[in-house]
């Protein structure tokens, strides 16, 4: 074991016919980290993801996952998807075999995979094992996308928008699958449009918007996030009050002392994760 | 070495899944592995004139739609079923994955290979059960059948890779690609005596594998002397042969070229 970081790209560019895709990008992802990647439809993020996942190739950039080039053709590159696990955004093959079979069949592929059923079991598929994949729910479907990307005990693991059409109730149960990975060693790279998804899981979180990555930061400072004026609201006399302030624990002293002890309904607020997002990415002024 | 059994085990693997999945495709069953014995019924019953000396159009028809039947579970069926997995995202997910390309298209050429014997057998049973098919006795016609048949199915199955890249989608292959084979099947003398249709039809035709494949077929199932009432008065088995070959070689190159994992 190394300690190299998992993924570490410098300088990545990615031109289309028309367009610049992803215009020099900078990055680290740490071994046993989760990093999520958030940006709008048509920043670059999934251009980026597939380059580092060796779907495509990009026109300059000095491109490292698990210390290799995904670019790399030939077994060299057969043998290092070995040690990565993908878990793409749609598909909807393999319809008429069941569970089992399917899982299976992907555990042939790796030189070390997993325990079948007890990858069938990790993602909460173990009462289905015998359906056919068409006779899952989209959610169902979703978790066999997992169990395939794991199977292989992936060091590091890509997750495209995994969580797209949970319930409630399965993306909380999912959250729970992703931090045993995490606990077990696997590196992460997610991308996904739910900012608490991100919030929950990821030990860092990078803002990527026109092709370029305007911030790295773990959740709770991005975009200044700790810092930014915080919202402080209570009640009085039956009326909601509030007030915008960077230093919160003085007001909430002053009230305090104002009503004498508790304040009723008090709460103080930082901007949350989405309001500073939507401000990175300019939807919100 | 231990790479090279890898890829064969993996491509065994593939093969035994593609034909399970396969198999629990009822529509693909039927459209790929009966459509041809249901023509069969069809133009046999229908046409029953004799067309020379002991020898009878549904013997003439049987032989050529034994030929199309590699056509149909190899070109036609990869040419359809491949871009429909892209689009579905079965080949970017098996991309992702160590399974090398060799593995898949072992797999592929491996339920081509399956279908086709199933189909072929098929094929003789009734041709010969149902429109006096004479299956033939001499060991050097049965030589000359097993090479056609691997030759042919070898042929198809990478013309059916190298032609999958050209459907925009899934859904649109079929409607594409079905004409191209049934107007082949016109052409190549399938549905009519070959020497029948109009000069230039017979010179595009000879063009493609198909003729030379039915003809070499004919060479098979139909009585020696027959071969006079061919374009050429002969079987012209070895310049089969070399059709054949050589659109392998074509087909080969292109699907090695030009596969695509992912639609854009």
């Amino acid at each position: 074991m190394n300690t190299a970081a998992a993924i570490e790209v410098r300088g990545l560019v990615k031109k289309y016919a028309n367009k610049t895709a992803v215009a020099g990008i900078d990055l680290t992802v740490e071994q046993g980290e989760i990093f999520a990647l958030l940006g709008p439809n048509g920043a670059g993020k999934t251009t980026t993801v597939e380059i580092l996942e060796g779907y495509r190739s990009a026109n300059s950039g000095d491109i490292k996952v698990l210390g290799f080039n995904p670019a790399t053709k030939g077994s060299a590159g057969q043998k290092w998807r070995n040690r990565i696990g993908i878990v793409l955004q749609s598909a909807s093959d393999a319809a008429d075999l069941s569970v089992i079979e399917t899982v299976s069949h992907f555990a042939n592929y790796y030189e070390n995979p997993k325990d079948i059923d007890q990858v069938i079991n990790d993602v909460g598929l173990t009462e289905k094992i015998d359906s056919k994949v068409h006779q899952l729910s989209g959610g169902q479907r979703r978790r066999l996308d997992v169990a395939l990307g794991i199977i292989g005990s992936p060091e590091l693991l890509f997750l495209d928008e995994p969580t797209t059409g949970f319930d409630p109730e399965a993306r909380r149960s999912f959250w729970e699958l992703i931090r045993t990975l995490k606990s077990e060693g696997t590196t992460i790279l997610l991308t996904t449009h739910y900012l608490d998804e991100a919030q929950e899981l990821a030990d860092r979180v990078g803002v990527i918007n026109n092709g370029k990555l305007i911030e790295i930061a773990p959740p709770s400072t991005l975009g200044g996030r700790n810092t930014a004026p915080a919202k402080v609201t209570w009640v009085e006399n039956g009326i909601s009050k509030e007030i915008l302030t960077n230093n919160p624990t003085e007001e909430v002293l002053k009230l305090n002392q104002h009503f004498n002890g508790q304040i009723p309904e008090l709460q103080v607020l930082r901007p949350n994760l989405e309001e500073i997002y939507l401000r990175m990415i300019g939807e919100v002024k | 070495m231990n790479s090279l059994k890898v890829t064969l085990r993996i491509g065994l693997l593939r093969g035994s899944l593609e034909l399970k999945q396969f198999l629990r495709q009822r529509e693909s069953v039927v459209f790929t592995l009966l459509f041809p014995v249901i023509l069969l019924f069809i133009f046999g019953s229908v046409f029953q004139d004799t067309i020379a000396p002991g020898v009878t159009f549904s013997q003439y028809f049987v032989a050529g739609m034994i030929a199309s039947g590699l056509v149909n579970t190899g070109f036609q069926q990869l040419a359809i079923t491949i871009p429909m997995e892209r689009d579905s995202g079965t080949l970017k997910r098996l991309r992702g994955t160590p399974m090398s390309v060799s593995s898949y298209f072992i797999g592929k050429a491996l339920l081509v290979t399956i279908l086709m014997i199933l189909q072929t057998a098929l094929l003789l049973f009734f041709g010969s059960v149902m429109f006096d098919l004479n299956l033939p006795t001499e060991a050097s016609l049965w030589w000359n059948f097993t090479w056609l048949v691997i030759l042919g199915s070898a042929c198809s199955t990478v013309l059916g890779i190298a032609f999958s890249v050209v459907p925009k989608s899934g859904r649109g292959a079929s409607a594409v690609v079905s004409p191209i084979v049934i107007i082949l099947q016109f052409f190549s003398g399938v549905f009519f005596v070959f020497t029948s249709l109009p000069i230039w039809m017979q010179q595009f035709a000879a063009i493609f594998p198909l003729k030379w494949l039915t003809q070499g077929m004919r060479s098979v199932f139909l009585p020696e002397d027959f071969a006079t009432q061919e374009v050429a008065g002969s079987w012209e088995i070895g310049k089969s042969a070399l059709v054949l070959i050589l659109w392998l070689i074509v087909g080969l190159v292109i699907s090695i070229k030009t596969f695509k994992w992912s639609r854009e």
